[in-house]
Order: C-alpha cells, then structure tokens, then sequence
C-alpha cells in the first residue's frame, strides 16, 4: 500500500541532475530547520545572553546603561529580600515534590475499571487545565479572612482563624498548597497513563510469589513506571523554579514581601511600579538560570544516555 | 493490574470503593465547586453573610453582569488571536524541525536537538527584559502580533522534542523506500511524514492551546491595555476593580477558565495522548 | 452576478474611502487613565463637555484598574505612548520628567495664567523650573469614624493622642477594631506613617526624612514608631489587615466592626455606597502628639500629562488647558467629591469637602504629598513594606528601620 504511494509519488517526480540533487540530504535538515533555528535563537538564545551582559550593568530601562561590573551581584550577596526569595524557592522545590507521590497516590485510587472510571479520572485531572491565575484567584477566596472556607474551617476547629496570605509563617505554605493542586493533577495523569503500560503477567508473577501492597509497589510496580515517575519529577522541579503567577495572583510578594521567590523578585525589581532596575533584575535572572542549569544539565545528561542507549 | 481490580475483591469493600470514588472528587474539587456556587450567588447573600449556604436564588445575572460591565468579552477574543495562530505557528514550525532532527544524520544533530530541549527548561525571567525590548524596538509591543510572535518561538522549543520524538517512531523503511525511489526530501516529508504525524498534530495542538491560553506571565510583560491583553491578564486587572465583589470575580474565573476546559473535555484523548507521549518518550 | 459583487466592492471601497476622510477631519487624543469607578463617570461627562465643545477631536479614553495602572505606566510611556496621561505630582513624577518621558507643559502654565489660578501647586508641578503637567485634583487625608461605634462605646471625638489611644481600649473592650486598614495594597499603611511622623515631629522633618536627608535610624524616628506601637502592641489596629484591600477595611468601619479610618476623601463615596451617611460618617483631623509643633497635614495631588510619544500634541494642550479652567475643575471635583486646585474654582458644599478644606487651608505646618510620591520610588516600596511590617510585628522596629537605612544609602546617591 504504501510502496504503490510512493511508486507513485516518484514516479511524478523528474529527475533534476544537478547540486541540490547530490546535496539534497545534507542540505534538506537545514531548510527544515531553518524557522525554528530562526525564532529560538532570537527569542530564546539571544535573550538569555543579553540578560547575562545586562546583570553587569546599572539600566532603569529609560536611559543609558551605565557599566557596574560585578556590583549587581555583590549587592545581592547582602540583600535580605534575595535571600527570602531563595529560601522561599527552596521550600518550594521541596514541598512541590509532594505532587508526585500524592500524584501517584491518586492514580492508583483511580486505577479501576468500574462505570463511571473516565469520567472520574478527567475530573480529577481538571485543575491542571485551568489558568494558574483563575486557581490563585480560587484560592485566595479560599484563604480570605473572615468569610473564606479555609479560614472558617480553621475557627470552628480552633477557635481562632488564620489569615493564611496576611502571616508571613503560613504565606508560602498557603501558595504552595495553591500550586500543588494543579500540579499533583498533573503528576496523576503522567502515572495513570503508566500505570496502563504495567505488565500484567509480571504483576500476575509477583503476586503468585506472595508480593503485596507496599513490597509489591515498591520492587514491581515502581521500576515499571519510572519513565513517568523521571518526567513528573522534570515538570514538579520546573513547575516549582516557575512559580511566579500564583505568587503575583494571591499576594504580590506580600505580606512585606515574605512570600516572595525569585522569578517573582526579579520581576518587582525589573519592571513593577516601583521597580525598573534592570540590570539588577538581570543578576536575579541569571542566578535563577544557574539554579536551573543544574536541573536541565541532569535531565539532557540523562537523554543523552538514553539516545547512546537506544 | 495493580492494585487489585476492584471486581475480584469483597462486595463491602466494592461499596466503599464506590462510595470513596463521589467522596474524593468533591473534596478534590471543593475549592472550585465553592466558587461555581459564589458565582451564582446574588450580590445580596455576600453581604448578608451568606458565604457557604446555597443561593437564595440563581443569580445568572452576575455573568450577564461581566459581559456587559467589564472588557471581558474582548478579553477572551484575544486571547483567541494569540492562542490560535501560536499553535499553527509553533506546530508548523515544529513538524519541519522535528522533522531534521528525527530523520537526518549530522553532526550538529544531537547538540541543536538538546539545545531546543535546554531551551525549553529555561526560566523565563531571564528572557523577560531582552525580549520586551526586541518587542518595544520592532514595534510589536502591546500588540497581538508582538505576543504571539514569542510564544511561537519559545513553544517550538516544546513541540520540537515532541515531534522529533514522535517521527523517531515512526517505520523509517518508509523513508529509505520513498530515497530509494528518488522521491526528494521535500516530499517525503510532505507526503509521507506529516499524513502519518497527524495524531501528534492534534495532541500537540490541544496542549498547546492550553498552555497559550494560561499564560499569564508573558501577557503581563507584553501587553498593557484592554485591547489587546489575553484574559488571564484581564482577569487579573478586573480582579483589582472588583474588590469584595466576590461573585463577579468568581463568574470571570468561571468563564476564562471554559474554553480551556472544553478543549479538554471534547480533546480529551488527543491532550491525554499528548501530555504523555512527550513523556513516555522523553 | 459578477458584475453585483465588483459593484459591491466599489462601493465599499468608497464607503471606506468617505469614512478615512471623516477620520482625517476627527483627529484623536488618546488618554490613558487609572480611574475607580465613581471618577471614571465624572471624567467621562468632562471629556464628553470637550467633545463637545471641539467637536473635531475625539477623545479616547483607556481606563486600567487603579493598582495595575502603575506598573503600566512605565511600559506603555516607553513603548506604546498615548498622549495624555494620569500620574502624580512631586517626587513621584521625578522618575519620567528626568527621563524625558513627560513632556514640559510651560507653555500651557504661562498662556493660561496658570501660575496664578494653580499656584498652590505650581511648586509640586515643577522641576527645573518647568511645569510637566496639569493638577486637576487633591483631597485630604484624616481619620474617618463611624459616629454610631464612638455613641455606642460612649467616648469622644479626641483632640490629643493620649485621648485618642484611651479610647482605643474602650475600643477594644467592646471588640471594636480602634483603627482599621488593609494594607494589601502597602500604601494604606503609609497614610499611618505619614501622620504619625507629621504629628511627632512635624512637616520639615518629614520632608527631610521622605528626602534622604535624615538617617532611618534617628532617634526622632524612633519616637514615630514608639508612638505608632502604642495603637499596634495592644493590638488596637485590625487583625490580618495585610490581606485586605482598602475597600474591605472600609466595609469593616461601615458594619461598626472598626471605629476610626485613616484614609484620603475619595474613601468617602465607599463608605457612603456601603450606606453611611453625613449623620453617621465623621471626619477629623488627625490628633496632637507633640504639643505645639505645626500642624502639616496630607493632601495628594493628582494630575495629567503629555508623553514623549504624544502623536497630538496641539490637541492635548488644548485638553489640558480645558482641564486647568476653574469651571470645569469645579464640575469635576464636584462628582470627584474632591477638591479643586484652581483657586477660583468652587468648593463642593459637601460637609467633608468643606471640612477637609477648612483643614488644609489653616494647615501651618505645610503640606505633603503622600509618602510614595514624596519619597523616590524605591524607598517608598521598601518603606511601605516596613510600615506594614512593623504593624504586624511592632517588636522587629529596630530590624526594620536598620533595612530602611541601609536602602537610604544606596538610593539617594
């Protein structure tokens, strides 16, 4: 079937006799790369150098830039806000990885076959599709002092409610809870669908070898789905590094600027009303991208492994 | 199938399993439920103190109201004008590259491979003030186009690894017999590849309208004015004017949250094929 | 058929033609806004009062939301300019004139004689002995109370702080909030400041303070904090008032949940929305602390401007000279439920219009603008951060002010 279509095919095409004819396969990737070498190196590549050269310099964005070598980083080294976003983000990076293992509890609740199942399953894979800003803003209704459900929930057990986005013990917290529902949604999904590739016989053998609950998750089923477990580890840690529209949504960095992170920082430094410090802004950037280097260089460390291995 | 299928277990504890099934998703799905029901509520039960009962009635007027009182309206169409052309742009642009990468042999291969891969990892911050300053420079600034322009260029970092992993799945025989033929590259591509490359198409044009239609980071450094900015950047600002009007900001939540949802609901295999098909394969 | 669709076409195309030709005669100003909705409706009614009277401009009107507008501002000015817009007066224009962002107006002072009508605020509209832009508008700042919640708890109307604080504990008693805000939006919280440190040490020292002159670390700052932390360590402010926005701190004064409010006149329509009335809304001047010094008090100035990248300059002085006549300040004002600048405009008679001009015109201490317009940007921000801190936690002052210090030598070069 396929070899009368492209007989056919052929069979349309003249056989031109030149260079593009000797040359066609090593030319043809670059014409097929070409637009997209184009946009990402103008868009993706260019920025992210730009960005480094600009952390060394002092640039409100109006005027001229004035060269300030390492001063922008040296200020950052003695800046309190800095250093409660990089604690922030670290909690974050830690606590986000929660949606994995709850993603995967999830899934294995949901890994049945009685009526009903699909419709459950993309239900519960709902707040994924959503806008981060529409489950801020639900959250933040959520969290509102005095009429929300969470605050509410907390006085009737209490006594006492708690303002979780105006106490900068709980912000950060409170965010976090935010950002991992979307996110162990996701990871849910990721096992489901790996869940569906487990074999069964395997599990049929291990079972008739006395394996259950825990041993049996743990030596059977977990190695089985440790493709989907690498990627929802990737998505958690780059879901985590990103975490910028729930802050701005829920609290704008507030309360005195304690729930800060540092995609959120650098934005307030760069381009918020009070802001506009560049070039500073810059500096925050790059050491958010050195932070996130050590992730992309394990993730491509480990293509590269598997594209040898293939 | 792990664990046990609920069919070979006791019927108390199919009920419980059944029961548990209605009882974890409205727990789940609480926050999002109390914010349907605040949207439907009328003005007057918010400010009598009624937060958690049901509506006195329901006040389908408070979507009316976002409709005719606020931008909303145009808010969504745009950010139908950038999610749209992003995703043919991005898929476009991601079919051809996926395609060189996935087929042919060179030595820079694997290393622009990685990079659009790397690229597609990298925070965002450190694009944001060169890209905003491309954006001001060209012209494009607060413009749909301006918009649009950049999520297709960072998005084909995304759609380049899916695709390329895609067509490495692909039965390369059918490549080296069309070769063998003196079929040229160009149809090959064009009348082999793509036909074959449709469900990852489609995967890929549902998750990416998704993720255009949720961005909100990119519409806030972009776009300024009600003209042009998508909803989720709308929503932020109509959420700035509707302090304490908790069942307007619930109805505009509703609504920038539907066409995504129904891209869903109605593309479900193809978003469910894709989200894993990038990651199986990754 | 064919022949109906090139007719068709022909006509549209002249159609379209007649139509850019009607647009070449109306030219248009394209103005951005940051209005709340009450003065969103009073500026429509004057833009459609100067449509009317240059039928040949079109006025086009882009209002954002109030807290969005001001981050905005710095984006569309560089890149996609209109050719008015909304901004402040003093320090907090500094930023764009110094950058050339805004457009020196002089000319519209001098050919209007505005020197005069607006000399009140001729000086705050001016740096480099340039005028960058027309003051419309100014309102005053003070406590606002609910007359029923004082009646009820049984006290008075105080005049000194001592006063004030006691009746914060009866207050409190009756579970009151003394003093409410939602500091959500950080500025609320330096309207406290500003009063507290006007009232202890006065308005010179406040203006040096706001200018960098005076280190963060003074003791006569201090005494501003030890004085605030009288209203925070009993616990007189509302709780959890770093998640409400100002309009929920309102509401809480207009359900009788909180007694005194410190807050400019424009909270008043709010209050008024939420069903007080002149019966039940007081207004006063914010109480003594140091006895004897001058009373300085705070009144923002609010204002337009021309951009760099005005398109339709001609027309924009026009509006702007249409803005800064006394008939239509006073119009303006008067459904602003503010006050105008123009000298020769009326007052509204509104009972705190007329108060809180009383107030400012027998102010002998002088008058600031507001904490982020009179100190740059950045200090604002982080100060503002401080205040609201220092209201949730009174005992980190000292953390507090040694940060604010160390921004004051890095931002004031």
């Amino acid at each position: 079937m396929t070899g009368s279509a492209t007989t056919a095919i052929a069979g349309t095409n003249k056989r031109k006799v030149g260079v593009w004819k000797k040359n066609q396969r090593a030319l043809a990737p670059w014409i097929f790369l070409a637009p997209g070498i184009a946009m990402f190196a103008l868009y993706v590549i260019y920025p992210i150098i730009a960005s480094m050269w600009l952390s060394f310099y002092d640039w409100d964005g109006l005027g001229t830039k004035t060269w300030l070598g390492l001063q922008n980083y040296i200020e950052l080294a003695d800046d309190e806000a800095f250093y409660t976003s990089l604690k922030n983000n670290i909690i974050w990076l830690a606590l986000y990885m929660l949606a994995v293992p709850a993603g995967l509890f999830i899934a294995l609740f949901l890994n049945q076959t009685v009526t009903g199942i699909r419709i459950y399953k993309s239900l519960f894979f709902f707040p994924f599709v959503i806008s981060q800003v529409v489950v801020g803003l639900i959250f933040s209704w959520f969290y509102a002092p005095n009429f929300g459900l969470f605050y509410n929930l907390i006085e009737w057990i209490t006594g006492t409610g708690v303002a979780v986005l105006a106490d900068d013990r709980y912000v950060t917290y409170g965010i976090i809870v935010a950002g991992l529902w979307p996110q162990i949604a996701y990871c849910m999904i990721l096992y489901l669908t790996g869940l569906n590739n487990v074999a069964p016989d395997q599990v049929e053998a291990a079972r008739l070898d006395g394996a259950k609950g825990w041993k049996m998750l743990w030596h059977v089923i977990l190695p089985q789905l440790r493709p989907a477990t690498f990627i929802a580890v990737v998505v958690t840690v780059i879901g985590a590094l990103r975490s910028f529209d729930l802050v701005s949504i829920m609290t704008d960095g507030g309360p005195y600027g304690s729930s800060r992170v540092l995609s959120f920082y650098m934005y307030e430094q760069a381009l918020s009303e009070y802001g506009y410090r560049m070039g500073y802004g810059a500096a925050i950037a790059v050491i958010l991208f050195a932070i996130m280097m050590i992730f992309i260089s394990g993730f491509i460390w480990k293509m590269i492994r598997d594209e040898r291995g293939v | 199938m792990f664990p046990i299928a609920i069919e070979k277990t006791s019927p108390s504890i199919q009920f419980l399993y059944k029961l548990a099934l209605p009882v974890a998703l409205i727990l789940w799905l609480l926050p999002l439920l109390g914010v349907a029901m605040t949207s439907l509520k009328p003005s007057s039960d918010l400010a009598a103190g009624n937060y958690f009962g049901l509506p006195s009635y329901l006040a389908f007027s408070n979507y009316a109201d976002v409709f005719n009182n606020s931008p909303i309206g145009s808010y969504i169409l745009n950010s139908f004008k950038v999610t749209i052309p992003t995703v043919i742009g991005a898929v476009a642009i991601s079919c051809l590259s996926g395609f060189a990468l996935a087929v042919y042999r060179f030595r820079m291969n694997l290393v622009l491979f990685f990079l659009f891969v790397a690229g597609n990892f990298v925070p965002f911050q450190i694009l944001m003030v060169p890209v905003r300053d491309l954006t001001v420079s060209t012209g494009l600034y607060n413009t749909i186009t301006g918009l649009a322009l950049f999520h297709i260029a960072f998005q084909s970092g995304f759609c380049t690894l899916f695709m390329r992993n895609f067509i490495k799945g692909l039965p390369f025989e059918l490549i080296e017999s069309a070769r063998v033929e003196g079929v040229s590259e160009f149809r090959i591509f064009w009348y082999i590849v793509v036909p074959l490359m449709r469900p990852a198409i489609a995967a890929l044009s549902v998750l990416i309208f998704t993720f255009i239609w949720n961005d909100y980071f990119w519409a806030t450094v972009l776009t300024t004015s009600a003209e042009t900015q998508p909803v989720t950047a709308g929503l932020y600002s109509l959420n700035g004017q509707w302090i304490a009007q908790w069942q307007l900001v619930s109805a505009g939540s509703i609504i920038a949250a539907m066409p995504p949802v129904l891209m869903f609901f109605l593309m479900q295999k193809h978003f469910i094929a894709g989200l894993t098909l990038g990651a199986t394969k990754g | 058929m064919k022949l109906s669709l090139t007719s068709t076409l022909l006509g549209s195309a002249a159609l379209a033609l007649v139509a850019t030709q009607a647009m070449a005669e109306q030219r248009t100003l394209k103005y951005y806004a940051d209005f709340d909705p009450a003065p969103l409706a009073a500026f429509e009614a004057v833009i459609a009062d100067f449509e009317a009277a240059n039928p040949d401009i079109d006025v086009v009107l882009q209002n954002f939301d109030h807290e969005g507008y001001k981050t905005s501002i710095r984006n569309f000015l560089t890149a996609d300019s209109p050719d008015l817009a909304n901004w402040y007066a003093g320090n907090r224009m500094a930023p764009f004139v110094n950058s050339g962002q805004f457009q020196d107006v002089s000319d519209v002072w001098a050919d209007n004689n505005l020197g005069e009508t607006l000399a009140s605020a001729k000086g705050s509209m001016t740096i480099d002995g340039k005028q960058w832009g027309i003051p419309y508008t100014y309102y005053q700042w003070g406590i606002y109370y609910n007359k029923n919640v004082y009646k009820q708890v049984g006290v008075e109307v105080p005049t000194t702080w001592a006063q004030f604080i006691d009746n914060c504990a009866k207050f409190k008693e009756a579970g009151i909030d003394c003093l409410t805000t939602g500091t959500k939006a950080l500025w609320p919280g330096a309207g406290i400041f500003d009063y507290m440190n006007l009232r202890t040490n006065g308005y010179d020292f406040h203006m040096e303070l706001t200018a960098g002159k005076v280190a963060w670390t003074d003791d006569r700052v201090k005494n501003t904090f030890a004085e605030w932390a009288k209203l925070v360590e009993p616990g007189y402010l509302t709780a959890n008032h770093a998640a409400l926005e100002w309009q929920d701190a309102a509401t809480l004064l207009v359900q009788g949940k909180a007694a005194n409010y410190v807050m400019g006149n424009f909270a008043v329509a709010v209050f008024k929305d939420g069903g007080m009335t002149n019966d039940t809304l007081g207004f006063m001047t914010f109480p003594e602390i140091t006895p004897g010094i001058p009373r300085g008090e705070e009144a923002p100035t609010d204002t337009v401007h021309i951009t760099a990248g005005a398109k339709n300059v001609p027309d924009a002085k026009k509006f702007l000279a249409y803005l800064a006549q006394a008939d239509v300040q006073t119009k303006v004002n008067e459904a602003l439920g503010q006050l105008p600048i123009n000298n020769q405009a009326k007052v509204g008679d509104d009972p705190f219009l007329q108060a809180g001009f009383e107030m400012l015109s027998t102010a002998d201490g002088g008058i600031a603008q507001f904490f982020d317009r009179d100190a740059p940007a950045e200090m604002a921000k982080i100060g503002m951060e401080g205040f609201q801190e220092f209201m949730v936690k009174p005992e980190n002052v000292d953390k507090i002010l040694e940060r604010l210090e160390k921004a004051r030598g890095r931002i004031y070069k």
